[in-house]
């Protein structure tokens, strides 16, 4: 693995290697009083980050300095971007710098694959290998995320292949739920989309998936079910009447919840809108997965840069 | 100054030699010796036809000269066998007044290497919100005959119908971009399969399909003439064929990357293919070939946009739409339309000439190859083949989408009222 | 994780001449008999008998194997189970990055940590000494034993590092291209020791 740039670069044996490294490295931790490993030592990774992000930026972090990497973070804000450098000087500077590895995330669909252009075409001048970790870029894909939301399907319903999940929401600007669909394929889950048609993006027919726009009907079927975000900003795009529908319609109420087989699991990206795609207590019941999904996030995390940065320069 | 070009096969067919002298052909024959000192073309095994016309290019002076210059871009043109093109008025300023049209005018008669014909912009500023002085630019001493806001839709319809009926009056041709940028609104790529995978927002076709079914019907009451920019959608062609069915004067043209490319080169998030219109699936690229064919869709015009490496070497959303053309187009159209047998030589010479220089009311070019017409010429070798590098273009950028791949068909040489104006690859 | 130091079958890429056998199976269970018995007499306390500030803890995978082999001896001989864990030494080895990434195993530690336990580490062959040295790094961070000793079932030389091995199933003096093939019924079908060559590869 030279990049992390899609799920799509993993086939179903190197997502799996990579779910069973980081259920080995939770377990090198566990009960641990110093959590912290030497295995990237003297490596650096440089967070870059374009976008406002906690979970996914402080999750690198951590995974970085849990295994020993110097780990810098770059934020769009108080950096040469915000004197309008390219987004190629600032990641050619940035490799240039040694950085081992670069997660980045961008609004701009692809911009992870760009650099990821940018730096190998660079490599062959400067001989500086740099990874690229794609920690979001536009609305196409979050890869990290989908597959921490693999190891809490993995841990908690005991394997993914033949399970149904039901991702819910606003699918057409959702990276989550792109990297999810494609993964989660790959390992054999079922997926179906549940939307209304004006949050499914034109060409989801080609996806492996299917697509419902009947939560209902979906749910007593289901072993999991990921609520995605809804942006704020889609409120005024005419995608839906209303957030008051959009609840009524698409939100997981209790009432709902409660039509979910008792095995399954409730998930959530996060960051939640309370009462309007998830109610409260269906967000802190006993079968919400969702602070699961965050400390998974973690070491999928660290899994991802121990595959990249732990063996030889490929 | 006289010309002659020996054994050159006129559309393709039986080889003749030709006599050009003061810019005009005065005699055709087999065995011509021409007066002392002549100079002298070799044609053989060569395709002479009338010098290509392109009625959308993108020269970028004034205002982006870091891109293209009208001198490069004139030079982009005589190596592509181009005798005249029409410029795009996006320019800084914009080409919407006496003053820089006739500058465009006189920059092209100074570099002398193809006619430059400047594009007036419709409304001011190309904001679509008040007419452009047309009449002024139409009369000026740049005879501007074709008017568009191009890069822009005229979306008012009652902008559009009025910049219709009075251009009516003035003999010239309203050319529309036709998308309705409600529906494009952060539009990166086409609506479909590709673009929902890749995260980039859509361009549904509709966009263009609903503008261009408007214009048809304002046009038709207009009685105008309304040529469409860079169709790019095969339901687009179904509009076109029921108005040209009943009587509207409406025109269309085809970019040579409409006719080849398809969104399955976005997967590399690579900005060169990024243009707009977007690249749309191979159905289209077939309808547009079939619809090229039959005279649906009229000509060919290259929508060249050069843009340098600070636009185009980006994260795809911040990368400027638009490909290098003039060098590429006839190898394009030989690759997709001669060597399948869509056109013989005869419809090259209807769809890069012939049909765009009646459409921007050229008198002297797209003329027929006979004696007393001028000499305006391409002679292109049709079994030439060669290697698209974008550092090698004559064009100030390099942003072709066609960087490494190996297309049929080179001009040779490109005369321009009987002098030479490129000769095997090199500007003369 | 042994297998690439041992260059097995598995992950050699040259010919292996036909093996040698060192053990049979026979040989394997007497061995690790005689192991367990002379890891009871060290350890056991003196005035007691008692093994319970004992615990095995294999490198895996055969070292591992091993440590439960181990453990049920001890178990059978003296009446006592002693605690048997696993720790995995690839996040601690010093070679990570000649190679592409390797996978990691299981790491199970027994509960309560290792404070004050004397730690028997185990492992299949010991060669240059560097998986036993990460190990004993990995082990740091699990506690602070009160002492760790090291039980091999061959140790075919080589060392690198001032590392030796308290309980020697069998010395075996090798050449640097031989590979020592241990076989675990558990995960190979059937119990063995054997030398072979490599030639032309880079096991």
């Amino acid at each position: 693995m030279k990049h992390l740039l899609s799920v799509t670069d993993l086939d179903a044996a190197e997502a799996t290697a990579l779910l069973d490294t980081a259920d080995r490295l939770k377990q090198a931790l566990l009960g641990r009083e110093v959590r912290k490993l030497p295995t990237l030592r003297g490596r650096t990774v440089i967070t870059m980050f374009y976008e406002d992000s906690t979970r996914t930026r402080v999750s690198f972090e951590i995974a970085g300095k849990w295994m020993s990497a110097d780990t810098i973070n770059v934020s769009a804000r108080g950096s040469s971007v915000s004197k309008g450098e390219s987004l190629r000087d600032t990641s050619l500077t940035l490799s240039s710098m040694g950085a081992d590895c670069v997660v980045v995330r961008h609004p701009a669909s692809g911009a992870a694959h760009r650099i990821a252009a940018w730096t190998d075409r660079d490599r062959a001048v400067t001989g500086i290998h740099t990874s690229i970790v794609n920690a979001g870029d536009g609305t196409h894909e979050h890869p990290t995320q989908a597959l921490l939301d693999a190891a809490t399907l993995r841990e908690r319903l005991g394997g993914i292949a033949g399970r149904r999940v039901g991702i819910v929401g606003d699918v057409l600007h959702s990276r989550v739920a792109r990297s999810n669909v494609f993964l989660l394929a790959t390992l054999g889950a079922e997926v179906v989309l549940i939307a209304p048609p004006t949050l499914l993006p034109v060409g989801v027919e080609e996806w492996p998936c299917r697509v419902s726009a009947e939560l209902d009907a979906e749910l007593p079927a289901l072993d999991a079910v990921m609520m995605l975000r809804v942006q704020a900003e889609r409120m005024h795009g005419a995608f839906f009447p209303s957030s008051r529908e959009y609840a009524i319609r698409y939100g997981l109420s209790p009432e709902r919840a409660a039509l979910l087989p008792d095995h399954a699991i409730v998930m959530h990206p996060g960051p939640m809108i309370r009462g309007m795609e998830i109610a409260p207590s269906v967000a802190d019941a006993p079968s919400s997965a969702i602070l699961g999904q965050v400390r998974n996030g973690v070491h999928v995390r660290m899994a991802v840069l121990y595959h990249l940065l732990a063996g030889a320069s490929s | 100054m006289s010309l002659v070009i020996r054994n050159a096969r006129p559309y393709g067919e039986e080889p003749v030699d030709l006599l050009v002298e003061d810019g005009v052909i005065t005699e055709i024959g087999a065995g011509l010796a021409g007066p002392e000192g002549a100079e002298v073309l070799d044609g053989a095994g060569q395709v002479l036809l009338p010098g290509f016309v392109d009625l959308h290019t993108h020269l970028r002076e004034p205002g982006g000269e870091e891109s293209e210059t009208i001198a490069t871009g004139s030079a982009a043109a005589a190596l592509g066998g181009y005798t005249a093109v029409f410029a795009m008025p996006n320019t800084d300023p914009v080409a919407d007044s006496e003053v820089v049209v006739e500058h465009v005018r006189r920059r092209g008669e100074e570099v002398g290497l193809v006619d430059v014909h400047p594009v007036g912009a419709v409304t001011v500023g190309l904001e679509g919100q008040k007419m452009a002085e047309l009449g002024t630019m139409a009369n000026s001493r740049a005879q501007v005959r074709m008017f568009s806001d191009d890069g822009r839709c005229v979306h008012d319809p009652v902008i559009m119908r009025r910049a219709l009926e009075y251009a009516s009056a003035l003999d010239v041709v309203i050319a529309q971009h036709a998308e309705d940028h409600r529906l494009t609104v952060g539009a990166q790529a086409h609506e479909g399969v590709v673009a929902s995978r890749l995260g980039l927002t859509g361009w549904p076709a509709t966009a263009e399909e609903t503008i261009v079914a408007r214009d048809c019907a304002l046009a038709r009451e207009a009685g105008a003439a309304l040529h469409i920019c860079h169709v790019s959608s095969a339901r687009t062609i179904d509009v076109l064929r029921l108005a040209k069915e009943q009587g509207v004067r409406v025109t269309a043209e085809v970019t040579p990357h409409h006719l080849l490319l398809t969104d399955a080169r976005l997967t590399s998030y690579d900005p060169v293919n990024k243009v707009n219109p977007p690249l749309r699936t191979a159905a289209d690229t077939e309808a547009m070939r079939t619809a090229l064919a039959e005279g649906l869709i009229d000509v060919v015009a290259t929508d060249h946009a050069p843009h340098a490496a600070q636009y185009k070497d980006t994260e795809w959303a911040a990368a400027r739409p638009g490909m290098l053309g003039l060098q590429t187009a006839l190898s394009v159209v030989v690759h997709t339309m001669v060597e399948p047998g869509l056109l013989d030589w005869r419809g090259v010479a209807r769809v890069m000439s012939e049909r765009p220089a009646e459409i921007g009311n050229l008198p002297d070019h797209g003329r027929p190859i006979a004696v007393g017409e001028p000499a305006n010429l391409t002679l292109v070798d049709p079994d030439g083949v060669w290697t698209v590098r974008g550092e090698n273009l004559a064009s100030k950028a390099s942003n072709t989408p066609y960087e490494g791949m190996r297309l049929p068909a080179t001009v040779t040489a490109t005369i321009l009222r009987g002098r030479i104006t490129a000769r095997n690859g090199e500007v003369a | 994780m042994t297998d690439d130091r041992r260059g097995g079958p598995a992950d050699a890429a040259g010919q292996v001449t036909p093996a040698r056998e060192l053990l049979s199976a026979a040989d394997v269970t007497r061995t690790i008999a005689r192991m367990a018995h002379q890891i009871i007499e060290r350890v056991a306390d003196r005035e007691t008998g008692s093994l319970a500030h004992a615990v095995l803890i294999g490198i895996p995978t055969r070292g591992t194997i091993l440590a439960r082999r181990l453990g049920a001896a001890i178990a059978e001989f003296s009446g006592t189970e002693v605690p048997v864990g696993s720790i995995d030494a690839t996040l601690y080895r010093d070679d990570l990055r000649r190679g592409p990434a390797r996978a990691l195993a299981v790491t199970d530690v027994p509960e309560g940590g290792l404070d004050d336990l004397l730690v028997v580490l185990v492992d299949d062959v010991l060669m240059s000494g560097r998986t036993v040295r990460a190990a004993l790094d990995a082990l740091s961070e699990h506690g602070r034993p009160r002492a760790v000793q090291l039980a091999v079932l061959v140790d075919r030389g080589h060392r690198e590092l001032p590392i030796r091995a308290d309980y020697v199933g069998k010395n075996v003096p090798t050449a640097r291209d031989e590979q020592i093939l241990v076989k675990f019924t558990e995960i190979d079908g059937v119990d063995g020791v054997a030398l072979a060559r490599t030639t032309g590869g880079t096991g």
